[in-house]
Parts: structure tokens; C-alpha cells; sequence
């Protein structure tokens, strides 16, 4: 086994790689586009937090200001947050952990990262151009007739890179049905694939809305149509309620995934089973299908029925429940555990900490008369920065140092890992907390220049996102000098469960030898020693 | 000038206006429950995570909880009451919202890159400020002339969009005489962060003293009457006239039978619509004469009509 050739050493040339129909070069591929996308939405962080260290804005001009915070928003959602996690992590994982040789389109899977790289320079072309100035929602009518930004340049590229989500969700919910090794059945999954599949069935529901509300933005733009123009018996309003009707759902697209990778982590490093696996698995499902129904709680001061607003309200509590189950049941399986913490562990932790102070403020903007004072305040800003940033980015590296050795067939460094994400726990509240007291003080979002009151609670934020910056940073030296100098990974360096930890690190081209034959629950962790599938 | 009360001690009620201390009740009412889940939590987390882990060989793992149902049924069942609670909370506050009083004073506010414009029923005008009396209900007809702002004051907890093509409301009870932020909270472009203001809540005679010194060119609702002249409106809704159109008299706050079977309510954004797009609500038993403002007038002169025909009397409160 020791000299077989594996998926990253069959073929290396450069043809093989773009040409490659292998999930695992394609999730390769995926890691070295966000990245990047990674880097440069941060410099457009780094810059704003930069600016905000003093009131009165002389770093750059207030179009250069509202250039960067669109800017920072369209690459981070639409080209990170969105596919870090299904594109690599789950384009890497999903084939080995049901025992599959590949997904069940793999030149869809090539496609779609191209797709996603197109829509990706396109929109860099645009900021390239001199950028957009509409903040990453787009609103009518002032991005249909009063920006004076290459605004149809920056929705073309989310436009493209949306085909590439309805690709991977559609080729995910095919993989998942169709592909499981014998014996694989719905239950005995592990939560990830739940978590995943919940994720793609909102990707390829959602996702269509999204290019529609877009093109319709690019027809009134470049063709007066007029749909979101008052004055031509269009309505503004509806572009909100088409952008949300996506841009909800798209929060849970960003979480979800997050979700799941903790549920692996969670498990792994207690050594136990998930406590209430059902619950958590019908959890995602759960907020998937009610996430649909909440998109109106981002409109509670924007002339919307407040009949509606009441019904929104009431749903955004709703979909909560399930969020709550999942950190009750994380929790729980950690009672009686035989917990270790390597460093995934330590992100995992850091994300069920993190993501409850994110969804319990999510109950303040739930709550109808509070989120009349703080909307549009840096109350929201801070709230959606604990999930997307606290939650969904530190499940991504946590998920990406758990699989890592799997993936690279190398270990990481553990104790640089484990001090990284140390750091980037402080890093994270240090910049994010002071912006939920910047809301509570009623200091509003997106303002280049603000009353001197707030200038405090700016600087303690810019402080901590220079440590976050280089907390950030950090994982791609180590990670990278482990890539050349890292010891080499067992098969199963976490003695954990799951089909991908039967097969070499890192797995050979086709993932398995034999199809392996599952008959055992996930996470079994009761008899030592013995592989939870044998080979058939 | 620059003693920004909101500024005091801004965890605390302290009552700027009725709603803003219900609002900051509310506010303390979901910190307390947060801290009360995060000091559960986060106590079994570190609980768990020390006693169990890996290193600790004394811990007894034996036992462990196996049917999981109904410690998932109390908690979920939990948290779902304690949501619904809250839900209620927030809700009938917001529902205050839109329930204003009855003798609230109407003020205009017309919305633009980047400023605030407001005018006062007696015809002064300001840009970027408000002064308002104390204690008196303040209702704001707030429009857009390009594209959404939102009116926010933090003070008193209040904000509400302003869109192009309609007319919203927002209103407030003054408790404390100072000195207000007021913010668009609403992304509108390059000066967006500049489009801020101030809100001057005076004592009475104060205000009455403010009033009187401001330069004004006759009431809104004279100078309404003027260009309900110029424009032309008075050939066909003025008294006398040949052409049959609906007499505006005593309209405001009445109920219009329109030609589709529905009735309306005649309040400012009705007028408001009547006046741009007259031919969306034809008043019953009348033909669709009337052509469009929407385009052919500013939304200052929306507001100084719309000022006019209320002055015309109605149910909704004496003409001014």
C-alpha cells in the first residue's frame, strides 16, 4: 500500500488537474479559489476597520468606503461563505464517507467550478473597474437608476457563480440518494451528510430566485423596465421581498454546513455518539424548510404589512428551535465523554460558543419592537458576523484540520493549530463584541463617517481584527509547511469512525479498493479496535 | 449644543419617549434571558469538557443516558414557550407603532440625496433638524424623492424607512427636552453617512417662540391653495366648476366609495395617491378625467397640496 500511487500523485501535470473529473482535485481546486476570495474580501475588511479607527473618515473617500464594504460583502458571501465548506470540505468528504468512488456527476462538479471561477472574475473585473457601490443586497431603486457603479458587471459574476451552487447542490441530493455503499442506510449516515443535503436542497430552491431578482435588476438597469420604479408603477418593495426570499435561506446555506462539521467533531474527539442523532438530523431538515418562511424579518421597518411582520416575527422564533436542539444536543454528547482536545475540537467548541451568541441575538432582530430600534444598526452587523464569521469560519477550519491529514495525507502541526485557534477565538469577540454595544448605543451601519460617542468601541473592534487578521493568516503557513515537512497520516490518525478514515491517507484515485458494506451506526465507538465497515 | 442625551447611560430606560422605555424594558427583559441560557450552557459546556475529559480516568462514564426523547421533547417544548413569549412582547409594541394618536401634530418630511427636508403645518421649514414641543405626539408623513432613506432616531427608539412613491409614518411622544441624533439608516449612496440631523425637543413656549421667529410664506396649507390655483386642480375641483370631479370639502379622513366596490379611507397617502396617480382609485360615479402629477410635481408641493385639501376640513381633525 505504502508506494501505490493516491488521487494527488496518479498524474501531475497541469492538464490532469484542470481536466480532472475527481472530486478530490476538484475540491483541491475549490480550496485554492476561496482562498483566494478568502484573502481578498479581507483586505477589504482590513481596510474598513482601518478607516474606522477615527470619526471623521480620512483614510479614503466615502465612495472608496462604500465600494469596499460591497465589495468585502458580494466576494465574502457569494465567493467564501457559500461554497467553503460544501465545495471543498464536502466535495472532498462526501463520495468517501458514503463509500462511493466520486460524486454522481463528476464533470458537473468540474463545471461548476468553473462556473464559480467565471462568476469570480468577473466580479473581481468589476471591482478591478472601479467597483460597485449598492452594499452586497443590491436595494432598488437606488442600484437601478441612481448607483453610478459597474453594477451589472458585479451581478453577472453572483449570477454565474449561483449555476455553480444549483450545480453542487444538484449533484449532493443525486450523491446522497443514489451512491451509499450497501448498507448505508438514511439513519446510519453521519450528520455532516444530513447537514450537507439539507444544504443543497435550499441551494437549488433558493438559488434560481436569486438569478431571477438579479436579472431583473440588470433589465431595469440597462433597459428601464422599470419593475422596481415607482414612477413606472414598479415597486421597490418587491425587490426586497425577491432578494431575501434567497438571501434568508442563504444564511442557513452558510450555517448548516458549519453545523454538521461540528456534529462530526463533536462526536469524534468525545468519543461518543451524537446524543439525539435523530433530532439533530431532522434539525437541519427542520430549518432548511422553515427558513423559507422567515425572509420578511428584514423588513420590519420597510412599509411591509405589519401583519406580516407579525407572521415573519412569529417564524424567525420558530426556526430557532431547531438551532437550539442542535447546541442542547452537541452538549449533551459530551456528557460522559472521554473528551480530547486536538485542535478541530477546540474550533468545534469555539463554534458552539460563538453560534449561541449569535442565535440568541438573532432573537433580538426577531423580536419585532427591538428590531425596529436596532435594524440597520451595527447590532445586525455584529449579529450576522457571530454566525457567518464565529460560526460557519470556524467550523470550516476546524473541519479542514480534521480531514486535513486525510486530505494531504500529512499532520499538522498540532500545537501551532491549537494556538491558532485560541487566537482567532479572542481575535473574533474582540472585534465583533464592542459592535453589538456600537448597536445598542444606536450607532447605523455602513456610515463612512460617525459621531465622535462611537469612536471607542471602533477602535477595540479595529484592534481585535488585527488580531483576528493575524490569526487568520496563520493556518496558511503552518498548514502550508506541512504540505512539505508534516509527518505522515495513518489512515485513521483520530481513531474515529466513518467509511473515509477506511481508506489510505490520502485516498487513492478511486477512494476504495472494494466497496465497503456498512453495518453499524455512525459513531460507534463501543468496541474498540474493530472498523465500523468491512469490506465486503 | 452637542450634550447628545442618548448618550447618558444608554443600557438603562430612561425615557425619551413612552415607547423608547417600553423598548429598553424589552431590551433588558431579552439580555436576561440570553445570560440566563448562556450561564446554563456554558456551565455544562466547561462542566462536561473538564470533568470528562480524556486525561480524567476517574470519571464515571458508566450509565450514560440512552433514550434521548424525552429530555428532547422538555427542552425543545422549553425553549419553544419562552420563544413564544418573548414573540408576544415584541409584537405588541410593534403594534403600538401603528397605532397613533389621535390629536398626534403632522409634520412632513421629504427625504433626498443626502438630506432631510421637513416642513411644519404652519409653513416653516427646516433642513437636516426638527424641532418639536415636548409632550405633544408628533406624527411624520415622511416621502422620498429618489431613493429609500430610513428615519431613525435612536433616542427613541424609533426608525421606518421612507420610500420613493409612497408615503409612510412614523410617530412620537417627546418626554425630555434635549438635543437628538437623527440618522438615515437606510444605505442611499456616496453621503449617506452624512445625511444626519438633529432633533430638538423644546419646552412649549420655547417652541411657540421658534415657531414664530422662522421666515414663513403663509401656512403649508396656504401655500397648498396657491398651487392648487396654478396647477390647474380649482377648474375642476373648485366650486363652480363644469367639470364633474369629486368635491374635496370635508374628504379628509371620510370614507371614498371607489368605482371597483372597495372603500378607502382618505388619509395623506390616499390624497397622495390621487394626486400622482389618480386613475389607480376613481371615486365611484366618476370618470377617469384626471391626469397624472406623478413626475410633473415636486414632493414639497405634494406635501403643500395634500396640506390644502386636509385644510378643506374633514373627520380626521380641525383645518388648520
Amino acid at each position: 500500500m505504502k508506494n501505490a500511487p493516491n488521487y494527488l500523485t496518479e498524474d501531475n501535470s497541469l492538464r490532469s488537474w484542470l481536466f480532472t473529473t475527481d472530486h478530490k482535485r476538484v475540491a483541491i481546486l475549490y480550496f485554492v479559489g476561496i482562498t483566494l476570495f478568502f484573502f481578498v474580501g479581507g483586505a477589504a475588511a482590513t481596510l474598513i476597520r482601518l478607516e474606522l479607527i477615527e470619526p471623521q473618515g480620512h483614510l479614503v473617500t466615502s465612495d472608496t468606503y462604500n465600494r469596499l464594504f460591497t465589495m468585502h460583502g458580494i466576494i465574502m458571501v457569494w465567493f467564501f461563505l457559500i461554497p467553503s465548506i460544501p465545495s471543498t470540505l464536502g466535495n472532498f468528504v462526501v463520495p468517501l464517507m458514503i463509500g462511493a468512488r466520486d460524486l454522481a456527476f463528476p464533470r458537473l462538479n468540474l463545471t461548476s467550478w468553473y462556473l464559480f471561477m467565471v462568476g469570480g472574475a468577473t466580479t473581481l473585473y468589476a471591482i478591478f473597474r472601479g467597483g460597485i457601490d449598492t452594499g452586497w443586497t443590491f436595494y432598488t431603486p437606488f442600484s437601478t437608476m441612481y448607483s453610478n457603479s459597474h453594477v451589472v458587471l458585479a451581478i453577472t459574476g453572483v449570477f454565474i457563480a449561483g449555476f455553480s451552487s444549483i450545480l453542487t447542490g444538484l449533484n449532493f441530493i443525486v450523491t446522497i440518494h443514489r451512491l451509499r455503499a450497501p448498507g448505508l442506510t438514511w439513519y446510519r449516515l453521519p450528520l455532516f451528510l444530513w447537514s450537507l443535503y439539507a444544504t443543497s436542497v435550499i441551494l437549488v430552491l433558493a438559488t434560481p430566485v436569486l438569478a431571477m431578482t438579479l436579472l431583473l435588476v440588470g433589465l431595469d438597469r440597462v433597459f428601464g423596465i422599470g419593475i422596481f420604479d415607482p414612477a413606472r408603477g414598479g415597486d421597490p418593495l418587491l425587490f426586497q421581498h425577491l432578494f431575501w426570499f434567497y438571501s434568508h435561506p442563504a444564511v442557513y446555506i452558510m450555517i448548516l454546513p458549519g453545523m454538521g462539521v461540528v456534529s462530526e467533531l463533536v462526536a469524534c474527539y468525545s468519543r461518543k455518539e451524537v446524543f439525539g442523532y435523530k433530532f439533530v438530523a431532522w434539525s437541519a431538515v427542520a430549518i432548511a424548510g422553515i427558513g423559507f418562511f422567515v425572509w420578511g424579518h428584514h423588513m420590519f421597518v420597510s412599509g411591509q404589512s405589519p401583519f406580516a411582520a407579525l407572521v415573519f416575527s412569529f417564524m424567525s422564533f420558530v426556526v430557532a428551535v431547531p438551532s437550539a436542539i442542535k447546541v442542547f444536543n452537541w452538549t449533551a454528547t459530551m456528557h460522559k465523554g472521554r473528551i480530547r482536545y486536538d485542535a478541530p475540537m477546540l474550533y468545534a467548541l469555539a463554534f458552539i460558543g460563538l453560534f449561541t451568541i449569535g442565535g440568541l441575538t438573532g432573537l433580538f432582530l426577531a423580536c419585532l419592537a427591538y428590531d425596529v430600534y436596532v435594524t440597520d444598526t451595527y447590532f445586525v452587523v455584529a449579529h450576522f458576523h457571530y454566525i457567518m464569521v464565529g460560526g460557519m469560519v470556524t467550523a470550516y477550519f476546524g473541519g479542514l484540520h480534521y480531514w486535513w491529514p486525510k486530505i494531504t495525507g500529512r499532520l499538522y502541526p498540532e500545537y501551532w493549530a491549537r494556538a491558532a485557534a485560541i487566537l482567532i477565538f479572542f481575535g473574533f469577540n474582540m472585534t465583533f463584541f464592542p459592535q453589538f454595544i456600537l448597536g445598542v448605543l444606536g450607532m447605523p451601519r455602513r456610515y463612512h463617517i460617525y459621531p465622535p460617542e462611537f469612536q471607542i468601541w471602533h477602535v477595540m473592534s479595529s484592534t481585535g481584527a488585527s488580531i483576528l487578521a493575524v490569526a487568520y493568516a496563520l493556518p496558511l503557513f503552518y498548514l502550508g509547511w506541512s504540505l512539505f515537512f508534516g509527518q505522515r497520516a495513518s489512515a485513521n490518525p483520530w481513531h474515529t469512525t466513518g467509511l473515509e478514515w477506511q481508506t489510505p491517507s490520502p485516498p487513492p484515485k478511486h477512494n476504495f479498493e472494494t466497496t465497503p458494506v456498512v453495518k453499524r451506526k455512525p459513531y460507534d465507538f463501543t468496541i474498540k479496535g474493530k472498523p465500523r465497515a468491512q469490506n465486503a | 449644543m452637542d450634550n447628545w442625551a442618548s448618550h447618558a447611560n444608554p443600557l438603562l430606560p430612561h425615557g425619551e419617549t413612552t415607547h423608547a422605555s417600553s423598548v429598553d424594558l424589552l431590551f433588558l427583559g431579552l439580555v436576561a434571558s440570553s445570560i440566563l441560557v448562556l450561564v446554563l450552557l456554558f456551565f455544562l459546556l466547561f462542566r462536561f469538557a473538564i470533568h470528562y475529559r480524556a486525561g480524567n480516568t476517574n470519571a464515571d462514564r458508566d450509565h450514560r443516558i440512552r433514550k434521548s426523547w424525552r429530555l428532547e421533547t422538555a427542552w425543545t417544548v422549553a425553549t419553544l414557550v419562552a420563544f413564544l413569549a418573548l414573540f408576544v412582547w415584541g409584537a405588541r409594541l410593534y403594534l403600538n407603532l401603528y397605532d397613533v394618536p389621535g390629536d398626534a401634530q403632522p409634520i412632513y418630511v421629504v427625504a433626498k440625496q443626502w438630506m432631510w427636508k421637513v416642513q411644519h403645518p404652519g409653513g416653516q421649514r427646516e433642513i437636516n433638524e426638527l424641532h418639536i414641543p415636548i409632550n405633544q405626539s408628533v406624527r411624520l408623513i415622511m416621502s422620498s424623492q429618489d431613493v429609500i432613506h430610513s428615519f431613525f432616531i435612536p433616542a427613541f427608539r424609533v426608525k421606518h424607512d421612507v420610500l420613493p412613491g409612497t408615503s409612510e409614518e412614523i410617530w412620537f411622544d417627546p418626554r425630555k427636552a434635549g438635543v437628538f441624533h437623527l440618522f438615515c439608516a437606510e444605505y442611499c449612496g456616496t453621503d449617506h453617512s452624512r445625511m444626519t440631523g438633529r432633533i430638538v425637543v423644546m419646552q412649549q413656549p420655547e417652541f411657540e417662540t421658534w415657531l414664530a421667529r422662522q421666515d414663513v410664506n403663509g401656512t403649508l396649507a396656504s401655500q397648498g391653495a396657491s398651487l392648487f390655483r396654478q396647477l390647474g386642480c380649482s377648474g375642476c375641483h373648485g366650486n363652480g366648476s363644469k367639470v364633474r370631479a369629486p368635491a374635496l370639502e370635508g374628504l379628509y379622513g371620510s370614507r371614498v366609495s371607489l368605482s371597483d366596490g372597495t372603500m378607502e379611507i382618505a388619509d395623506e397617502r390616499f390624497i397622495r395617491d390621487s394626486i400622482l396617480k389618480p386613475r389607480a382609485k376613481i371615486a365611484a360615479g366618476y370618470q377617469a378625467l384626471m391626469p397624472a402629477y406623478e413626475g410633473k410635481i415636486s414632493e414639497d408641493e405634494v406635501v403643500k397640496i395634500i396640506a390644502y385639501v386636509k385644510s378643506l376640513g374633514g373627520e380626521m381633525g380641525v383645518p388648520q
